[in-house]
């Protein structure tokens, strides 16, 4: 994104460094964004400002460029691993500081299936909008989602397939909830390469987020809703 | 076909059939048009034309159903029968659906490395080599058109474990015992970091499908 060499992060302003970790999370420059964090942090800004200011609207515009068909996989996985530098500087320091939290999910691979690229980015992506996420990894039988839910306070199930035989699980996993008559106390968000919204709603989901800022915007909102019923 | 290289078979496909004599016309992927070809050599199946669709239409499977359906009705008038030489693919069940509507045969299975394997044997093997990432004959020859440079790896190795990290083994299912894929294999393994599994499946049950033509 940007052409300039050999720029002192340290010099620049708050306003330019937050506008070059942009650039550098665009480009997929971890140790610029692990030092840009660092300067942020020394020059007294919030955990979750930089958390959001910086890293989380860089990535909202790598989003938008990769669903624009600018950007792809490989150059996504970059930004990502980027921020995910930044992130591991940040994440003790957002607990301190007691950044506001939005909702608590659970989210794996389903069973059979040990695709976790697109998993893992919405995971980074709901940590950085302010969810709690337990990530219970790859290869998820209908136990470990259940198990999961009934130990915690979660809102949001999050469920990822890559594999069109892998895919059908995700409705093993609801129809059992619905037999153990906790399928309504949970918002139920599914996607992956092959899925589409039709599958979603024939599975019985809540919502097919077709990436992670869609998953990270479908999951506020249902936050949302879930607050004002509660106040009304 | 001796003129058409692997790297056409994978962008481009095979639009002009090969034989024509109208009876029975297979449309394939390009991943496949070699091993049927050697088929229809092996068995003298002479009443069996053959064209192919991009092999490359499996890095988007949803393009997959649509140009089926468009190579049948394009064909159609030609040829008195027509057998998608495709398994499901990534489809999702939409191929098999298309393939209902239009009153052509396919090849059963989920894709080339359990039909290869034998649908049956790969179901039972398949659930416990969740790790495994399979290749074909075709899939080593192409790995870099295929593989490597569309996920990116060309540009940036520092990627693979983030793609590989959970897979475990290389499993090379060969149709053909030629060493110099078997040593194409190896070099993939390598690249790959996962040890490599060779096992010769021959043509598995592609071969049985296209008998019953």
């Amino acid at each position: 994104m940007s052409d300039e060499q050999d720029i002192i992060l340290a010099d620049l302003s708050d306003e330019e460094l937050t506008l070059q970790m942009h650039d550098d999370l665009y480009d997929g420059m971890k140790d610029e964004i692990e030092e840009s964090v660092n300067i942020l942090l020394s020059r007294g800004w919030l955990p979750y400002d930089v958390l959001t200011k910086a890293l989380v609207e860089g990535m909202r515009i790598v989003g938008i460029d990769f669903r624009d068909g600018i950007l792809f996989v490989p150059e996504v996985l970059l930004a990502a691993n980027a921020m995910k530098g930044g992130m591991a500087i940040l994440k003790p320091l957002l607990a301190e500081t007691g950044a506001p939290r939005l909702g608590n999910m659970v989210i794996g691979t389903v069973k059979g299936d040990i695709h976790d690229i697109g998993k893992n980015l919405v995971t980074m992506m709901m940590e950085g909008a302010g969810f709690e996420v337990k990530d219970l990894g790859i290869n998820n039988p209908v136990e470990n989602y259940l198990e999961e839910l009934e130990s915690g306070e979660y809102d949001i199930l999050g469920m990822s397939a890559l594999l069109t035989t892998t895919m059908p699980y995700m409705k093993v996993v609801i129809d059992t909830m619905i037999e153990k008559g906790m399928r309504d106390d949970y918002v139920v968000l599914v996607g992956g390469a092959p899925l589409n919204e039709e599958f979603g709603k024939a599975i019985g989901a809540d919502a097919y987020c077709r990436d992670a800022a869609v998953a990270v915007e479908t999951a506020k909102e249902y936050m949302a809703k879930k607050h004002n019923q509660l106040g009304a | 076909m001796a003129g058409v290289s692997d790297t056409t078979l994978t962008t481009d496909g095979l639009s002009a059939p090969i034989g024509n004599d109208g009876r029975v016309l297979i449309i394939a992927c390009g991943a496949l048009a070699r091993e049927i070809l050697a088929l229809i050599e092996l068995n003298k199946w002479t009443h069996m034309a053959l064209t192919c669709l991009p092999a490359n239409y499996h890095l988007y499977p949803d393009k997959i159903t649509d140009a089926v359906e468009a190579a049948v009705i394009k064909h159609r008038p030609n040829y008195a029968e027509i057998f998608i030489a495709y398994a499901d693919c990534g489809t999702g069940g939409l191929l098999f659906d298309k393939c209902k509507e239009l009153g052509v045969q396919m090849i059963k299975g989920p894709h080339c490395y359990s039909f290869f394997e034998g649908n049956d044997v790969f179901a039972k093997t398949s659930e416990d080599e969740i790790t495994a990432f399979y290749l074909t004959d075709f899939l080593v020859k192409q790995f870099d058109a295929f593989v490597w440079k569309p996920m990116g790896l060309d540009r940036h190795p520092e990627l693979r474990d983030m793609y590989f990290g959970n897979y475990t083994k290389l499993v090379y299912q060969a149709q053909v015992n030629d060493p110099a894929l078997d040593a194409k294999a190896a070099e993939i393994s390598k690249k790959m970091g996962l040890p490599l599994e060779r096992r010769f499946t021959g043509y598995g049950d592609l071969a049985v499908a296209l008998a019953a033509l």
